[in-house]
Parts: C-alpha cells; sequence; structure tokens
C-alpha cells in the first residue's frame, strides 16, 4: 500500500466519520422545517455526542463484558464498511477487502453484535429490541443481497469499485432492472436505518420501539459511540444507494484535487437524498410492527424482481 | 516423520481405532484409563490421520490396496485418492478435538458401561475411515453398516430411557432404507458385469435412463444419511437422545460421510451428469435448508435447534453440489470447480463449528442439567470459556464475516452469480430465486444462532439452580478450543483450505480454484479475477479491531472512562425478574407468524375458570402427519393382512407346503402338457 494510497483512504473515512452526524442532523432540520418548526439546527447531533461522551456511563450490574465492548464493535463494524464503499474514489485500498456481499456481512455482524448486547442485560425490554431487529435483519439482509445482485449482473462482478465504474462510464440508460431494484432499496433503507414506517426515531413508545429499545440501557459514552455508529450506519446505507444508483461524480483517481471535487459531488447528492428522506418520513405514518414483514417482503419480491428483469432483458 | 505410503498410515490409524475399542472391553468399567487414556489416545490416532491425509493431498499420490478379507470372489479393494484424503482430514482434525472433549465429558454410571462406549467410539470412528477408502460396494456397504450400526448405540447410551430408544429405532430404520437404496445404486452401476469394485464402476458406460435411476437412488440412499427433505426425521430425534461428543461426531462428521458417497457416484463412478439432476438437487437442498432453518429458529430444545441447523446446513451443501453437477453437465468446469470448491469448504467449516456448538451444549447439560431453552439463561457469568467458544461456533454458523461459514456461503453466491452464462433461458430464470432463497436462509440462520446463544448464555438465569453452573473442566476445554482454533483459522485464511480442496476438485471436474484465489496474496481470496469479487478476512479483522480500539483510545483521550454500576434502568420500570425475558417460544413467535403454513401448530390455550392457568405452543413437523404415519398405518395394516396367513395350526401350513409344491410343479417345462 503506498503513502497516497493510504492519505486518501484515511481522507475518505475520515470524511465519512464526520459527515455522517451532519447527515442524521440534515435531515433531522428538514423534517423541522416541513412541519413548520424552526428546528436544532444541523449541528445538533454533534452537541448531543459531545454532551454524552462528558457524561458517566452507568451500566446494569447484572450486565457481562460482552455489553461493555459491543459499542466499540459495532462503531468499528460500521466505521469499516464506510470506508469499503467507494464513497469519493473507486481507488482506495480497502475496496478489495470486501466486495458487495462481504459488507452485507458485515452488517449483519453488527446487527447480531447488537441484538446480543440487548439480551445480556435480560430486561424485558432489550430481548424485544432484540427480536424485533432480527426480524426486520432476517427480511431485510436478503433483500439488499438481491439489490446488489442486480447490479452485479449489469457489471459482472460483485466488487462495489467496478459495479460504479461501469455504471458511471457507460452512457446514460435506465436500466429496467436497476428501476425495481431503486425501489427496493428505498425500502430497505428505511427498514434498516430505523426510519418512520418501520421505526421512529423520536420515540420511546414501547409498542412500536425498535432501534431504540435496543440500546435502552446504555448510557454515556457507549449510548454516544453507538449513535454516532447509527449516524454512520444511515451514511453507509446512503453511499451504498449513490454507489449503485447516482455514481457519477465518484473518481476514478485520487489526487486531492480529485478528492474534493468528489467530496462536493458527494455533500450535494447527500444533502437532495436527505430532504428525500425527511420528505418521505414527514408524508408516510407508521407501520403496525406485525405489518414490517410484509413491507419488507415487497423489498425482497422486488428486488427478485429485478434480478430477473436483468435475465430477461439482458440489461 | 510419518513416512512411508498414506494408506498404510490410514489403515494404521483405523487399527488402532479398533484395538482401542477392544482395551476398551477388556477395562470395562475401570472409568480412569478408558475416559484419561483411551480417548485422547483415538484423539491422538486422528491427529495422526489428518497430517497423513494433508500429506496424501499435497503430494497427489494414489494408492490402492487389496486386502485378503471379505468375500471368496470379491476381496477388500481400498483406495485412497484425493477425495477420500479430504475427507479423512476434516475427519481427522474434527476427530481431535471430539476425543479430547469425550475425555472429559462421560461420566460415570450414567447408561452404558465406559468401556463399552468406548468400544462403540473408535468403532464408529474406524468404520467411517473405511468408508472413505473403501473401493468396492461390498466393503463400502461393509463399513457403512458398522458406521449406522455403531452409532445407533451410541445414541442410544442412555437406553433406559424409553424416548431415547424410540429416537435410536427411528434412527436405524431410515438408515437401513437408505442402505438399501445405496445397494441398488451399486447395483445399477455395476452394469451387469458382476464385478462390484469402483474401478469397475467408472468403466461401465450406462444409458441415460439407467444412470438417472442410479442417480436417484443414491440422493435417496445417501439423502436419508445426510437428512435431506423428507429423510430429515430422525435428526431432530436422535441428537437430543445421544450423548453430546457423539452428536458433534454424527452432525460434524457422519453426515459428510453421506456427501462423500454421493460426490464419489455422483462425480466419479457416472461418467456422464444430466443437467435435471443438478437442477433436481438444487431444488431439494434449497428446499432442505429452508426448511431447516425455520424450523430451528422455533425450537425450544438447544439440541434440537442445532440438529434443524444441521439440515439446513445439509441443503446448503446440496444446493452447491446440484449447482456444480448443473454447471458440470454443460461443460463449464471452472464454474463447477467453484461451486464444488464452496461445497467442500462449507463441508470443512460445517464439521468444525457445528461439532463445537454441540460440545458446548454437552457442557452446558453438565453444568446445568437442562436441555431447555426456557430453563437456561445467563451462563455468560458462570460459564465464561464456554460462552467465549460458543459465540466463535454461532458467528460462524450465522455465516458473519470474517468466520469459516461465511467463506463458503459466499463463494456459493459467487457461483451463482454466474449462472446467467448457462446455455438454458430456462435454468436462467431460476437463478434468481435461488440466490434469494440461499440468502434468506443465511440471513434466517443468523436469526437461530442469536436465539441460540441469547437465550442460553446471556441475559438472567431463569432458574435458581443455574447459579451454580460452573466452567467445564480442562480436557473439554481444550477440545472445545482446538475446534475453535481450526474455525477462526479457516474464517481467517480461507486460501489455506483451498489448496486441500484444489486437488480434489482437480480430479472430480479438472478445474481448480486455489492458483487464481492466491494470486492477489494469500491474505485475499479472488475465486476468478480481482475485478470481478475480491474478499480479504484478514484486513476484515484488522480494519474492525483497528477501528474499534482507535475510538476506544480517543474516547478516554478526550473524555473520561468513569463507570458506574446500578441496577438495570429497563424504561423506569421497578420491578422486573428473570422470567420476563423473551423465552425460546417468544424469540420464535415472529418466525411462526410469518411462516405459519410450514408448521403443525397445537396450541394450549388457558380457559378462564383455571386456577393454574398453563400455555403452551407445540410446533410439530408437518412431515410426520404428512408422510410418515399414513407410511406406518400402511404398513401395519399390510402386515396385519399379511399376518392371516399364520393361522397357528398345523394343517393349514401342510395346505401351503401342498399349493407350493403344486406351482412349482406347473412351473417345470413339460409337465403342464
Amino acid at each position: 500500500m503506498s503513502l497516497s494510497q493510504f492519505l486518501s483512504q484515511i481522507f475518505a473515512t475520515l470524511a465519512a466519520l464526520l459527515i455522517a452526524p451532519l447527515l442524521l442532523g440534515w435531515v433531522n432540520q428538514v423534517r423541522a422545517w416541513l412541519a413548520n418548526r424552526s428546528g436544532p439546527g444541523i449541528f445538533m447531533p454533534y452537541r448531543l455526542l459531545h454532551k454524552l461522551f462528558n457524561k458517566e456511563s452507568v451500566v446494569a450490574d447484572t450486565a457481562s463484558p460482552l455489553f461493555r465492548f459491543v459499542p466499540y464493535l459495532i462503531f468499528g463494524c460500521l466505521l469499516l464498511a464506510s470506508a469499503i464503499i467507494p464513497t469519493l474514489s473507486t481507488d482506495l485500498p480497502l475496496a478489495r477487502a470486501a466486495d458487495a456481499i462481504a459488507l452485507v456481512g458485515l452488517f449483519a455482524l453488527a446487527r447480531v453484535f447488537i441484538a446480543l448486547a440487548a439480551m445480556d442485560i435480560g430486561t424485558a425490554f432489550g430481548t424485544l429490541g432484540a427480536r424485533r431487529e432480527m426480524l426486520i435483519g432476517f427480511l431485510a439482509e436478503p433483500a439488499l443481497l438481491t439489490v446488489l445482485f442486480s447490479s452485479s449482473l449489469i457489471a459482472n462482478s460483485t466488487a462495489l469499485k467496478t459495479i460504479v465504474q461501469t455504471v458511471s462510464q457507460r452512457e446514460f440508460t435506465i436500466y429496467p432492472s436497476l428501476v425495481f431494484a431503486a425501489m427496493a432499496f428505498v425500502l430497505i433503507f428505511l427498514a434498516e436505518n430505523a426510519r418512520v414506517p418501520v421505526d421512529n426515531p423520536a420515540t420511546h413508545l414501547e409498542l412500536t420501539m425498535i432501534h431504540e429499545a435496543l440500546i435502552l440501557e446504555y448510557s454515556g459514552r457507549h449510548l454516544a459511540i453507538l449513535e454516532w455508529a447509527a449516524a454512520l450506519k444511515l451514511f453507509a446505507y446512503s453511499t451504498i444507494g449513490i454507489a449503485l444508483f447516482l455514481p457519477w461524480g465518484i473518481t476514478d483517481g485520487r489526487s486531492p484535487v480529485q478528492m474534493l471535487i468528489a467530496l462536493a459531488f458527494l455533500i450535494f447528492k447527500l444533502a437532495i437524498l436527505g430532504g428525500v428522506l425527511a420528505l418521505v418520513e414527514t408524508f408516510s405514518a407508521k407501520l403496525r410492527i406485525f405489518r414490517v414483514p410484509e413491507f419488507l417482503a415487497t423489498a425482497f419480491l422486488l428486488g427478485v424482481i429485478g434480478m430477473l428483469t436483468n435475465i430477461l432483458l439482458g440489461t | 516423520m510419518l513416512s512411508g505410503p498414506p494408506i498404510n498410515w490410514v489403515l494404521l490409524v483405523i487399527g488402532a481405532w479398533l484395538a482401542i475399542g477392544f482395551l476398551g472391553i477388556v477395562a470395562l468399567r475401570i472409568f480412569g484409563i478408558v475416559a484419561k487414556i483411551f480417548f485422547p489416545l483415538g484423539g491422538l490416532a486422528g491427529f495422526v490421520l489428518a497430517i497423513i491425509s494433508a500429506k496424501a493431498l499435497t503430494s497427489g499420490v494414489v494408492e490402492s490396496r487389496v486386502l485378503p478379507i471379505g468375500l471368496p470372489q470379491l476381496q477388500f479393494h481400498l483406495r485412497m485418492d484425493q477425495l477420500s484424503s479430504f475427507f479423512l482430514l476434516i475427519l481427522g482434525v474434527t476427530t481431535v478435538g471430539i476425543s479430547l472433549f469425550s475425555a472429559g465429558y462421560f461420566r460415570k454410571g450414567a447408561g452404558t458401561a465406559p468401556g463399552l462406549l468406548c468400544l462403540e467410539f473408535h468403532f464408529f470412528l474406524a468404520s467411517m475411515a473405511l468408508v472413505l477408502i473403501a473401493d468396492d460396494a461390498y466393503s463400502f456397504m461393509l463399513a457403512w453398516e458398522s458406521m449406522a450400526l455403531s452409532s445407533y448405540f451410541l445414541v442410544t447410551a442412555n437406553h433406559r430411557i424409553p424416548k431415547i430408544r424410540a429416537a435410536g429405532f427411528l434412527y436405524l430404520c431410515i438408515a437401513h432404507i437408505g442402505a438399501i437404496a445405496i445397494l441398488l445404486s451399486f447395483g445399477i452401476l455395476q452394469a451387469n458385469t458382476g464385478d462390484y469394485t469402483f474401478a469397475n464402476m467408472r468403466l461401465q458406460e450406462i444409458s441415460p435412463f439407467w444412470a438417472s435411476a442410479a442417480f436417484l437412488f443414491a440422493i435417496f440412499g445417501f439423502g436419508a444419511k445426510a437428512g435431506i427433505l423428507p429423510l430429515h426425521i430422525w435428526l431432530p430425534e436422535a441428537h437430543p437422545a445421544a450423548p453430546s461428543p457423539v452428536s458433534a461426531l454424527m452432525s460434524g462428521v457422519m453426515i459428510k460421510m453421506a456427501v462423500y458417497g454421493f460426490l464419489r457416484v455422483a462425480f466419479d463412478l457416472l461418467h456422464i451428469q444430466i443437467w435435471w439432476w443438478g437442477v433436481l438437487l438444487l431444488a431439494l437442498g434449497i428446499a432442505t435448508a429452508l426448511f431447516g432453518v425455520i424450523f430451528a429458529t422455533v425450537q425450544t430444545d438447544m439440541k434440537r435447534l442445532l440438529a434443524y441447523s444441521s439440515i439446513e446446513n445439509i441443503g446448503l451443501l446440496f444446493a452447491a453440489m446440484g449447482l456444480a453437477l448443473l454447471f458440470r453437465s454443460y461443460g463449464m468446469n471452472e464454474l463447477s470447480a467453484l461451486a464444488l470448491t464452496a461445497s467442500l469448504y462449507h463441508v470443512g467449516a460445517h464439521a468444525l463449528f457445528k461439532s463445537l456448538l454441540f460440545l458446548t451444549t454437552g457442557s452446558v447439560l453438565h453444568a446445568t442439567g437442562e436441555r431447555n431453552l426456557g430453563k437456561l439463561g445467563g451462563l455468560i457469568r458462570f460459564m465464561p470459556w464456554v460462552t467465549g467458544l460458543a459465540l466463535i461456533g454461532i458467528l460462524a454458523s450465522s455465516g458473519l464475516p470474517p468466520f469459516s461459514g461465511f467463506v463458503s456461503e459466499w463463494l456459493l453466491l459467487q457461483s451463482f452469480l454466474f449462472t446467467p452464462g448457462l446455455p438454458q433461458s430456462f435454468l436462467n430464470m431460476l437463478v434468481p430465486v435461488a440466490a434469494a432463497s440461499i440468502a434468506l436462509v443465511a440471513a434466517l440462520a443468523g436469526y437461530a444462532m442469536v436465539k441460540f446463544f441469547g437465550v442460553v448464555f446471556l441475559g438472567q438465569p431463569r432458574e435458581e439452580k443455574l447459579r451454580e453452573a460452573h466452567d467445564a473442566g480442562t480436557l473439554e476445554k481444550l477440545g472445545m478450543l482446538w475446534l475453535a482454533l481450526a474455525t477462526v483459522v479457516l474464517g481467517l485464511a480461507p486460501n489455506f483450505l483451498l489448496r486441500f480442496i484444489d486437488p480434489v476438485t482437480q480430479i472430480l471436474v479438472g478445474k481448480g480454484l486455489a492458483s487464481s484465489s492466491r494470486a492477489n496474496g494469500w491474505w485475499l481470496i479472488t475465486p476468478t479475477s480481482l475485478e470481478r469479487a475480491s474478499y480479504s478476512p484478514i484486513y476484515f479483522l484488522l480494519g474492525v479491531a483497528l477501528a474499534s480500539a482507535l475510538v476506544f483510545v480517543v474516547v478516554r483521550i478526550f473524555y473520561h472512562g468513569r463507570l458506574r454500576r446500578s441496577p438495570a434502568w429497563s424504561g423506569g420500570h421497578a420491578w422486573q425478574n428473570a422470567r420476563m425475558q423473551d423465552t425460546a417460544e417468544g424469540y420464535g413467535q415472529p418466525i411462526r407468524q410469518i411462516f405459519e403454513s410450514f408448521f403443525d401448530l397445537e396450541r394450549h390455550l388457558p380457559r378462564p375458570e383455571e386456577s393454574e392457568p398453563e400455555y403452551r405452543v407445540v410446533v410439530n413437523d408437518k412431515f410426520w402427519k404428512g408422510l410418515y404415519l399414513p407410511i406406518a398405518r400402511i404398513t401395519e395394516f399390510i402386515s396385519a393382512q399379511v399376518g392371516r396367513l399364520q393361522q397357528g395350526r398345523i394343517s393349514i401350513y401342510l395346505l401351503y407346503s401342498f399349493l407350493t409344491l403344486l406351482v412349482t410343479l406347473l412351473m417345470v417345462p413339460g409337465v403342464r402338457r
């Protein structure tokens, strides 16, 4: 690994780390605007993280070492995921470490550990959250894989790098299979990031909560790390969407100028995506938990139809 | 070290196992000697076997022997080629861990005498090794049957419990039905030459019709041993009944013998492959995998859960082999090698992690006396070693990177993505469905494993007596550590095992994966090309570890590391107890609801006037009522009809003799005139 490769990888990873909370702040800000409120500003997640890091961590007596170790592990998983996805450049060394399937595996690893940590204390809420998270996971994970397969079939490769290069370098055409895949991806995106039709990040209502139930027993720095990891997950999923469906602007090189231009493109695209996400969330109502499997089964089916279209039409 | 022809060494190991077994009879009730000396010795023999077969694989020597035992016309033909060596390697490595564990596991005074167990256990090992080197149908069937019998006696080690006897009987019954099918398959393969050596079968060019018949018999026969739908029924009964090391051996190694036998017949003995064989196998495999994993998620007995998970894994294995057959039938040998590699990798990975998981259930069973998930919980505080080792097992079993289960799943999905190259559009349409089902199975496996680990080891102890649970003994720990270590190595250095798989795919389909996979460094696997796909578990581990460590340090530098212990908060609910945690039933509830049509549910709901209300859900296998009970009823009916012939009066029997004589006379030419 040469020095310039190393530096560009560090740059991309740091960018992911810093932009992630801003993206969350931006979504919340737009949601506030849409609800006719003035909103806390896009730097609110940073303030929240700072506050939480300053607080002491209160851990249940009954917690095992696993409980304290998990936040760091999850943060590590999601940071690695953000580093693997070609967010700015396709010429980064870590891109080879994992292809799209391994990336899904990385998300699954994080999910399994957060579910285990939630079961560790042995409270009713924790186990409930773990069960619901795994329920969403086992439906969303194969759906995400089918979406990625649709793109893989076009690029003849499961390496995200090659997928981005293939799609962005070809003449602009609308691939019918990608349309289905994109629809499926939106549904998965909402479910995996605990957004409105599936989960509501703003409430702690026991009948509905999923993500909040998982992290209910965490506080202080552990909670801060998990919140940051959640922001990273939102960022990672957004950039997967960008890489699969809107890859224009991701550079092939790794010179500072190219990276900065790519960064500008990325921020622009994320801003639009965040706005759309806020719009979707504002206009939809929370589903009952029993309807969530149907919601995700739809995504799964759309993904399969995407692959089928690809094989039928050859594109 | 260990020079000389490998096959001699294998025979020596088989001899050693048999000798240890008979020594067990000599020291029938001397527990100390049997447990602390004989079992570790058996493990040592397993270690030798592993080294020998690894050497044989890399050197590429194929050797044959003819032993002057057996039938007068047909002596024992033995042959050790790459396919045998690979499975011997798996057998050897797994045996080391299981034998060490067994040395610490078996207790005095429970069921069968220790010496007898020692005999059965080592007989079982020896017959599995013999299955792998057998080179004619007779010695194969002999080894196959002694494998079934010795494992039957091991399953029924606690034969005083009627349920265990019933489970053992079911196992034996299905094993024998399967054995008949295998025998028929061999019968077709020898093509009326009367020569039952495998060498002769390879030479026969039988018609596609008879080849298909042999193939179908092979699927049925080997599928019965492996647990393919609908012959899976014995696994969830036999595994909970057997002692844990025996379950480990059966689930980890024995069902792989069926995979071996199937590969031998389908790729080696049969000279042609027809495309619909692959499709059939793929469909069967996926159905089995889906069925197994869905049932695994709703189980309430930890060993039953693992048994269903084994059914799932066997399904994945057969799906991968089906894909390999499909590619092979169209002459796409490189892709066939890829799918076959996925399958063989999974053989290795599953042998190790499933044995490990069954062994951990053994330790839990000894420490708590409970198999029921609803009465376990919180063992991480009392059994930290077993918990840690089980964690490695479940992560591998869930197919998560950077563990071993993921590598095979990854290779399998990669090979699925090549199927658009198949020349039939009908087959191309199958692919998305198959690939999506595999993805669903993998995700559900994660669900089942989180349930297993979370309910057994995490949370609060659901019973007071669990607080007295103790960790596993030294030998048990050593055995599990060995398997865990091998699992981790397989996960982190996939190219290491690929080196041993390569010779196998070379002889079966003429292509190998190892050189292209290693081309970009040992840490990176690239089955075809770097542009197409690459995966590096080492980078994975380092990346996650580095990022985790960094954030740990940075938080302490910029902020603080203060920590306070307090009672669990739980959203402010003041009164909490261990029974409020999700039970195994609760954890399986979403799956029960989503896949309701798969199950035969028995719900018992309490009535309002009951003073001690009871709620119970029992999930049954639909195959019992739908298939097995009708078959049993028909069999009983026919037996009853046949029974009418037996009147018990001598005059009737004389009449039978007279009639028989009459009929035979009529058949003699010339009499009718």
